[in-house]
């Protein structure tokens, strides 16, 4: 095999870094290069650059340092029994690239992960030295996100932190078994260890000193983490429980969920199927009720014999139709709490309602302006000029809400 | 009948000013044509600005945003709409906060319109390199916006690309950065840019990162619409991915499993020889051991199993319940309030934390998640049985002159009840093997009494007990 120039390289190490969900690029500390002195700014708000015809949007450069890697995780593309091509970067390489696809506005930043070479100590030296130079050579001041290799020394997990926006470790499968059984090297509690360090960490750094000095700032972004849907038998209130605890526990901004895809040259272990896509979007509807609207887990999985979500309505429409002796509910006196669990209706529709019947009483008519979708709505709420009747209580409701049965395809 | 012209450049500052000025006459809505283009001054001036003001114009906050942002739009009848509403608003002040009104969910329409305009212009322009002209590189752009956000953008290019020069063509404006200074130039056709040899690399980019078995077109399209493409360099390729997506995907189906690589063998054969290293102490063998205990359910929430730590030959040892928040991500014993607390009023007493060994009934932090929050949960009777084991063993290590057992279920532990513990503070009791164990209360519960008073006695009480032990010791 002849050597790879760096557009192959950015092929092969690219194609690798595909499977990690993650892209965000918002919600760090503000920075800019007004002065001239550095490259790039950060100003709250992510952005996406392009997207995908996988409709995925792509803000950060998201690259492997290298998919060589001893661990033979069964779900991955880069498992070391994979007959993968490899190919590596050197860390001036991943720098120049990240720096001139800047400057041209490509993207927002690095996402930089690694398969593990030699040690977990040596790839996140790597890791480290790019970022390192990227901010301290260049001065480069735009988002930096580092997967963080669990087993890696705490100290340079530390120093990634200095550099990085934002960490993350991912807890691959949701459950220890799963993850025993298809991640054979990696430890669930190694990993657990290392988010519960990256969050004392950042505490500290929140913390002033007696003379009012405030250390330097750590992983501004946070930490999040993802897990593989589909891969193994976990159902989703299995899923959702672990989430649960990880938000508890570590303080993580997101948990990302990502659908099981099929990849080149799979392991016999591991069953290719079609990515379960609307599992994964139904978790991630789930993950948000628990997050901004004040669901509890058991609310969401209570209803399914098999602890998994309905797939073809939302879970919040699924939980309106079993608790029906709720509805319909007053938009003009129903609490915070309640309106928020309205299908139908956000958080920032909820926010409206709540300011404007400060001063009036609200209609039907406003509701769309204010942005509910009372296709949903309609069947659970009254509010001046309407009431559903006895449409809340129809026999027949969800079938309104479901797609229309379809006939099963023969293959 | 008057005309306000509004002009191209500063077009927000002079609605603002010009609109105060109309508000403060007294002008309705229905008298004003508002025209936008060249500013000519005559016309313009019209004697508004000098005009006394009758009465100060004040407007909610939120509406200066608003219109601050509408401005830029490219409806001809914004300056007109923002103008009748701020009439309204004079009358009603309530009325932006009313998200039903129909004028301002029209306002807000326009808002949201410049908003997002403004964002994609932030993704979607793409530089191209030109040459450099003397130190700095130079880098130019063409973008077709939708609205009049050139201007308002200006701020956001100059504070991301602080060091190189670099200019943005559009049909509208041009903004221009020349050594960290911006100006704005008339609107121009397309440029013809040079090629860059990066945009190859992009594409290719763009190429991989796409996941050919979860095709969602739509969801692209709504984010990326095709009005954009033409500016994209990327874009070119999108057609191609769509069209191959699903024979990649099929491919990567049907392909059988491959067999691994020789090497592949040599390198997991290698990792799982470098086994851990041999513990150096007992205490530390005991840790590693109990890291893979699986004795009862709540290993598998908790991080990690938290031992106790104190000198091997220490004459007391204290025993609390489990870890709680703090103990559980760090790992080590009373880091938490409650060990701030114990570590406050054994230094009143003289009691060196530093001489005792602290450990827990339970070595895993039970607890049930709550949002951000992890509610600390007491451990059952048949978690604390299960943890027994551990708590034996470092007994077996340290083999102390006395333990102090904090707590129910510290009691419980060590002498199989915990009933009553506030009757039992204070006084000895024995183990099975003869150890003496001194009996109190659990500092967290020095942080949980309601009431002051049953605060201070508990504190009291707890602080006796401490300075009973030392004197055990002592005596």
């Amino acid at each position: 095999m002849g050597k790879l120039d760096l557009q192959q390289k950015l092929a092969i190490l690219s194609d690798a870094a595909k499977y990690d969900a993650s892209c965000a690029s918002s919600g760090t500390a503000k920075r800019s290069s007004r002065d001239g002195s550095g490259l790039g700014s950060t100003e709250g708000s992510g952005i996406c650059h392009a997207y995908a015809p996988d409709g995925r949007c792509i803000s950060l450069l998201k690259i492997l340092m290298t998919n060589f890697c001893i661990y033979d995780c069964a779900y991955c593309v880069n498992r070391v029994s994979s007959n993968v091509t490899r190919a590596r970067f050197s860390p001036e390489e991943v720098v120049t690239l990240t720096l001139e696809f800047y400057r041209r506005n490509y993207i927002e930043g690095l996402f930089l992960s690694s398969g593990i070479i030699r040690s977990p100590d040596d790839t996140m030296a790597d890791m480290v030295r790019i970022a390192r130079d990227l901010r301290l050579k260049h001065n480069f001041r735009g988002y930096i996100h580092l997967k963080t290799i669990p087993d890696a020394d705490p100290k340079l997990i530390e120093e990634a932190g200095l550099h990085a926006d934002r960490l993350s470790i991912n807890v691959e499968l949701p459950t220890d078994a799963s993850v025993r059984a298809y991640a054979p090297e990696k430890n669930p509690g190694t990993i657990r260890k290392a988010m519960a360090d990256v969050r004392l960490t950042r505490e500290a750094s929140k913390d002033r000193s007696h003379t009012g000095k405030r250390p330097a700032r750590f992983a501004p972004a946070g930490q999040s983490t993802q897990m593989i849907v589909g891969a193994d038998g976990a159902n989703d209130a299995a899923i959702l429980g672990q989430s649960t605890r990880l938000y508890a526990s570590y303080g993580l901004k997101r948990v990302y969920y990502s659908a099981f895809s099929p990849i080149p040259d799979s392991t016999a272990k591991l069953p290719l199927i079609r990515p379960p896509l609307e599992r994964e979007h139904r978790l991630y509807q789930a993950d948000w009720l628990l997050r901004f609207y004040g669901f509890d887990l058991a609310e969401i999985t209570d209803g399914a014999a098999d602890g998994n979500l309905d797939l073809t309505i939302d879970p919040k429409l699924a939980w309106a139709l079993r608790n029906r002796h709720h509805f319909p509910l007053d938009v003009n006196r129903a609490p915070r709490e309640m309106l928020l669990r309205i299908p139908g209706f956000g958080v920032k529709t909820v926010n409206r309602i709540l300011t404007t019947r400060r001063h009036r009483t609200l209609r039907y008519e406003d509701l769309t302006r204010m942005g509910a979708s009372l296709k949903k709505a309609r069947a659970f709420i009254t509010a001046g000029g309407w009431s559903p009747g006895a449409l809340t209580d129809t026999a027949d409701l969800r079938a309104r809400f479901a797609p229309a049965p379809e006939q099963l395809s023969l293959f | 009948m008057r005309t306000i012209r509004v002009p191209e450049l500063d077009t927000a500052a002079a609605w603002r000013t010009a609109a105060r000025d109309l508000l403060a006459s007294g002008t309705s809505p229905g008298e004003v044509i508002w025209q936008y283009g060249e500013a000519q001054p005559d016309l313009f001036a019209g004697g508004t600005a000098t005009r006394p003001a009758t009465q100060p114009a004040s407007v909610p906050k939120s509406f200066v945003e608003l219109s601050q942002t509408v401005c830029w739009h490219s409806d001809p009848e914004r300056f007109a709409r923002l103008y009748a509403f701020l009439w309204r608003l004079r009358e009603t002040p309530g009325l932006m906060q009313d998200r039903g009104d129909a004028a301002l969910a029209t306002l807000r329409g326009l808002e949201k319109a410049v908003r997002r305009d403004k964002h994609k212009m932030k993704a979607f322009v793409r530089f191209r390199e030109i040459d450099a002209e003397g130190s700095r590189r130079r880098f130019a752009a063409w973008f077709e916006p939708e609205h009049h956000i050139v201007e308002p953008m200006a701020g956001f290019f100059a504070r991301r690309f602080g060091d190189m020069d670099w200019m943005i063509a559009t049909p509208d404006r041009t903004l221009i950065f020349t050594d960290g200074a911006v100006s704005l130039a008339p609107g121009q056709p397309k440029p013809d840019l040079p090629e860059d040899a990066t945009e190859g690399l992009w594409t290719t980019y763009f190429r991989n990162i796409f996941n050919p078995a979860r095709l969602k077109i739509q969801a692209m399209q709504s984010e990326m619409p095709k009005k954009y493409w033409r500016n994209l360099p990327e874009a070119a390729a999108i057609p191609d991915m769509i069209a191959s997506a699903e024979a990649r995907a099929r491919e990567m189906q049907l392909a059988t499993p491959s067999l691994a690589p020789i090497r592949a063998g040599r390198i997991s054969e290698r990792l799982r020889m470098t086994d851990d290293a041999p513990a150096a102490t007992d205490i530390e063998a005991l840790r590693r051991e109990a890291e893979g205990c699986t004795r009862c359910p709540l290993h598998r929430n908790a991080t990690q199993v938290v031992m106790g730590e104190g000198p091997r030959d220490a004459p007391l040892m204290i025993v609390g319940e489990q870890p709680g928040d703090q103990e559980d991500l760090a790992g080590r014993p009373f880091v938490g309030p409650a060990g701030q607390l114990f570590d406050e009023i054994a230094g009143e007493v003289g009691l060196d934390r530093d001489r005792v060994y602290v450990t827990n009934a339970v070595k895993h932090f039970k607890f049930a998640p709550r949002g951000k929050r992890r509610l600390h949960q007491r451990p059952d009777g048949g978690e604390v049985q299960a943890c027994k084991w551990w708590l034996d063993a470092e007994r077996d290590l340290i083999r102390p002159k006395l333990i102090l057992a904090m707590g129910a279920t510290a009691a419980a532990s060590l002498t199989g009840t915990g009933q009553g513990i506030l009757k039992r503070r204070g006084t000895f009791e024995t183990a099975a093997d003869g150890t003496e164990i001194l009996l109190t209360l659990h500092p967290s519960y020095l942080l949980r009494v309601p009431n002051a008073a049953a605060k201070d006695a508990a504190t009291r009480d707890f602080r006796a007990d401490l300075a009973l032990a030392v004197a055990h010791l002592d005596g």
